[in-house]
């Protein structure tokens, strides 16, 4: 049962991937985008990681995905037009991509291992939240400053008039 | 037959893959973002895979993977801050027009 | 006084640097009168050491001074050392004595030139780096002045950088200076050769301390002396004119005529003889090299004497005449006559000096004509110029009376003495021939009719004061200077025979053991009777004679009749008249394929190590080109060349 979800998933979510990459309307791109994170959070509940799973849906799909949206929107943009300046760049990245992909695949591929048992209460918003505020608890004070200056960048980056 | 890691990491692998092609053929700023997005996700699945495989200590990796849902969402928004900046400036999204930086 | 020789070279320095920095600001007497001073107060101290020196015991005249170390090596420890024995005595005195009268000559002599006071710190510059030659006590200091005099040849000669000097040849006075520079460094190469090696074999180069080695070298180190020996003549060769580096002297005469007086007749040339003598001990350890000596020597006296026949530039006349006489000091220092060998160098400077002189007075009556055969009957308008000249002409050919009478007789008596019957022979064929040469030029010059233009018979006057007082106190010298070295068998037996018993002492004559060279020198004279030392003597004075009414005869009304008998003998007087060929010999054999070869080295040089360099450039700017390409401006390539990079690493992490 398990292992068919997750071919499924795999291959709603490669596909999807695909459609982001090739189609010249950005919108239609968009939309691909989230389709494939919520595939994503799927493989996150199949690895039982219920919190980051929905946290995924949340502010992936959520938030960040109406965000890209909005700018699309606002810049009013339709499509790409087409490249004029020769495949050389298109062929030598899918080639070298598939190198990429090998090197990986080798690295990957030859590791045998199995799942152990989950250990109790894996994945669970107190399990996460345990190791959060305990071990993680600067990292993550420091992460929201982060936000603060990523706001403020945003907001002056923005701006029409300084 | 039962669910191995290396499934996983081979679907991550592919997807940072078609992230890293469509980086470096789309042509819009947008879309890059967007498939920066696809890679940084495929980077959060590995990193959730493991965290299941190692067990007790597998609480931090997915601390590590919502920093870095956090990181991935002010990378987006400075991001389309910039986009628009520039847009603004050059009237496109297109960044071959972007190519002063060269001999 | 001894304590202060090394002021002698140095006190002209003096001179040099004010006249050099400041010359052409000073007056033009101010700067002759700087330059004479430098040289006086030089003469004087030299006069002051030898008469000290003199008040020593014979056998103990040597006095040195040395002013700190200049090569402290491991092996070989080389001072600023200066040392005055008799034969320096000799050499300082006649160097600073003569250049001195030069000197004021010069004053008259350069008047209407420019760079008046450039020509007066040459000859300052040369006065120091001659004594430096004579004074120093190892052989790096004499070489340090035996190259100075030939930088100050260069510069002398090719005073008058900017004029032609032979119409025939084409050359420049530059020219000739560069070509006496250059013939001077292949012997000096040579000379360098031979101080290495001595340096090399006996860790010192101080004159004594060699010498004293050699007096005690094992038999083994025979063929090394020889080979010492040699390399050290041919660098006298070089310097003092001998064959076969005898060429730059004739066109030497491209300079200004006190130059010719001073460094190509009484001091410079004479260094070989100079320093041939304070080698004395080294070559009496070699007789195979003393016998190369006294063959050049003897060889170079009469084939240089044979060129002087037919020359008719009045300065060139003297040049072959100098090579010739230097040649017959050589000679005598080849056959042990060392003694007889310096006393003719400085007789020799006396009437040399005087004829050259002379000759630059006759000249500047001329308005500035050197060709013999355009002169003619001076006698009467130069008759200053005329008498001391002819005082001269006596005294180098042998006169009885005359200084050069002396000195002459005396090497005849050593080559005779020492068994040398050839060299004997030679030399006074060639003694015949300079009194031929000597007397063609006298009638040439002042006797017969006027043969000039009448433009230059209007100039023509005697040379004011400044110019002939030099010229009579050199005649008095040329008559009076042989009087101290009379040999024995003049005087009935009795030893007035100053001259040798003075130097005597610092020579090593081979054979002898120590000290006991004087003895042996009586010794080899007073082995033949009275009677075949006069009748050499007779026979010397005879053939001279011959040579005298021969020159007379012919030349007395102009030279028309020498004109028929040089058309008889063609072929003979071209070979005269064209030097033998020599010049254009070494032009055909020496300098083509050396300017082939650098005309190579110049093409290697710019083709492949200049290409070489440009090579890399060019590599260089092709790279940059290349690499140009990958800066596209385009984020995307950047991007890929960013993944490129990636998936090389990866793949190398992956495969480990």
């Amino acid at each position: 049962m398990a292992t068919l979800a997750f071919f499924v998933l795999a291959v709603l979510a490669i596909v999807s991937a695909v459609v982001v990459i090739t189609h010249r309307n950005p919108v239609i791109s968009a939309m691909a985008l989230a389709f494939n994170l919520v595939s994503i959070a799927g493989f996150y509940l199949l690895l039982q990681a219920q919190f980051i799973g929905l946290l995924q849906i949340l502010v992936y799909a959520g938030a960040i995905m109406v965000l890209i949206l909005f700018v699309v929107m606002l810049l009013n943009l339709r499509h790409e037009p087409a490249s004029h300046r020769g495949g050389l760049q298109r062929w030598l990245a899918i080639l070298l991509t598939a190198g990429l992909v090998y090197v990986l695949g080798r690295a990957i591929w030859t590791e045998h291992a199995a799942f152990p048992a989950a250990p109790a209460g894996f994945g669970t918003v107190e399990n996460v939240g345990q190791a959060l505020f305990r071990e993680n608890f600067y990292p993550f004070e420091v992460i929201s400053l982060l936000l603060v200056a990523a706001m403020v960048g945003a907001v002056l980056l923005a701006k029409r008039r300084l | 037959m039962a669910l191995e890691p290396r499934f996983f990491l081979m679907v991550s692998a592919i997807l940072f893959s078609l992230g890293v092609v469509g980086v470096l053929t789309r042509r819009g700023a947008i879309t890059i973002l967007m498939c920066v997005e696809l890679m940084l996700n495929a980077g959060n699945l590995a990193f959730i895979t493991f965290a299941r495989q190692a067990g007790q200590q597998g609480a931090d990796g997915q601390v590590y993977v919502f920093f870095i849902m956090t990181l991935a969402a002010a990378e987006a928004a400075v991001g389309l801050a910039i986009v628009i900046a520039l847009f603004r400036l050059r009237d496109t999204t297109d960044v071959d027009d972007v190519n002063l930086l060269k001999w | 006084m001894l304590d202060l020789i090394w002021l002698i070279p140095l006190v002209p320095l003096v001179g040099v640097a004010i006249n050099g920095l400041w010359g052409r600001r000073l007056p033009l007497r101010a700067v002759g009168a700087i330059a004479c001073l430098a040289v006086a107060v030089s003469l004087l101290l030299s006069i002051g050491a030898v008469w000290q020196l003199s008040s020593l015991p014979e056998g103990a005249r040597f006095h040195a001074v040395s002013l700190g170390t200049w090569l402290p090596l491991e092996n070989l420890h080389v001072a600023w050392g200066f040392a005055i024995d008799p034969l320096s005595a000799v050499m300082v005195l006649v160097v600073s004595g003569v250049g001195f009268l030069i000197h004021v000559y010069s004053i008259g002599y350069m008047a209407h030139e420019p760079d008046y006071a450039r020509f007066f710190t040459y000859m300052n510059l040369f006065m120091a780096m001659m004594l430096t030659l004579v004074l120093g006590d190892n052989m790096l200091v004499m070489f340090v002045g035996w190259e100075g005099v030939g930088l100050c040849s260069y510069l002398l000669i090719g005073f008058f950088y900017d004029r032609p000097f032979d119409a025939r040849t084409g050359l420049s006075c530059a020219d000739a200076g560069r070509k006496a520079f250059v013939t001077n460094r292949i012997g000096d190469f040579a000379f360098l050769i031979g101080v290495l090696y001595l340096a090399v074999s006996y860790g010192t180069l101080n004159f004594a301390s060699i010498s004293e080695a050699v007096r005690h070298a094992d038999p083994a180190s025979h063929g090394m002396l020889v080979a010492v020996g040699i390399l050290l003549f041919l660098g006298a060769c070089g310097k003092s004119a001998q064959i076969p580096l005898y060429v730059w002297l004739p066109d030497a005469m491209a300079g200004p005529t006190p130059v010719s007086a001073l460094i190509h007749a009484a001091t410079m040339v004479t260094a070989g003889v100079y320093m041939v003598t304070r080698m004395s001990a080294l070559y009496a350890a070699a007789p195979e090299a003393m016998a190369v000596v006294a063959a050049v020597g003897a060889l170079t006296a009469i084939f240089a004497a044979t060129m002087g026949i037919t020359a008719r530039d009045i300065k060139k006349i003297l040049a072959y005449s100098t090579v010739s006489q230097l040649g017959y000091m050589f000679a005598a220092c080849g056959v042990g006559a060392y003694v007889a060998g310096v006393f003719h160098l400085m007789t020799h400077a006396f009437f040399k000096a005087l004829l050259f002189l002379g000759a630059g007075s006759v000249i500047h009556g001329m308005s500035d004509e050197q060709d013999v055969t355009k002169m003619g009957g001076l006698k009467a308008k130069m008759p200053v110029t005329f008498w001391t000249m002819m005082m001269a002409t006596l005294a180098i050919s042998g006169i009885p009376g005359f200084a050069g009478f002396f000195s002459k007789d005396e090497i005849l008596a050593g080559a005779w003495s020492a068994g040398n019957v050839w060299v004997w022979g030679i030399l006074a064929a060639a003694a015949g021939i300079t009194a031929f040469y000597m007397f063609r030029l006298i009638a040439l010059t002042f006797w017969g009719r006027f043969r000039g233009t009448d433009e230059q018979e209007h100039h023509l006057h005697e040379s004011p004061t400044l110019m002939t007082v030099p010229l009579v106190i050199l005649a008095i010298l040329s008559v009076v200077g042989g009087w101290i070295g009379i040999p024995a068998v003049m005087t009935g037996g009795a030893d007035v025979n100053l001259f040798h018993h003075w130097l005597a002492p610092a020579i090593t004559l081979p054979g002898a053991a120590h000290g006991a060279a004087e003895a042996a020198g009586h010794g080899a004279e007073a082995a033949h009777s009275a009677a075949t030392e006069w009748g050499l003597i007779g026979l010397a004075v005879a053939i001279a004679l011959v040579g005298i009414f021969l020159a007379v005869g012919l030349y007395r009304r102009g030279q028309e009749a020498a004109g028929r008998i040089a058309a008889s003998v063609r072929p003979l007087y071209n070979l005269l008249r064209n030097l033998y060929w020599v010049d254009e010999f070494y032009d055909l054999v020496v300098l083509r394929p050396f300017y082939r070869l650098s005309r190579f080295f110049a093409a290697f040089d710019r083709w492949v190590v200049d290409g070489l360099v440009n090579a890399s450039g060019i590599t260089m700017d092709i790279t940059g080109q290349i690499v140009k390409l990958f800066q596209t401006g385009y984020v995307r390539n950047y991007a890929l060349m960013f993944l490129f990079g990636v998936v090389v690493i990866l793949a190398y992490l992956v495969s480990m």
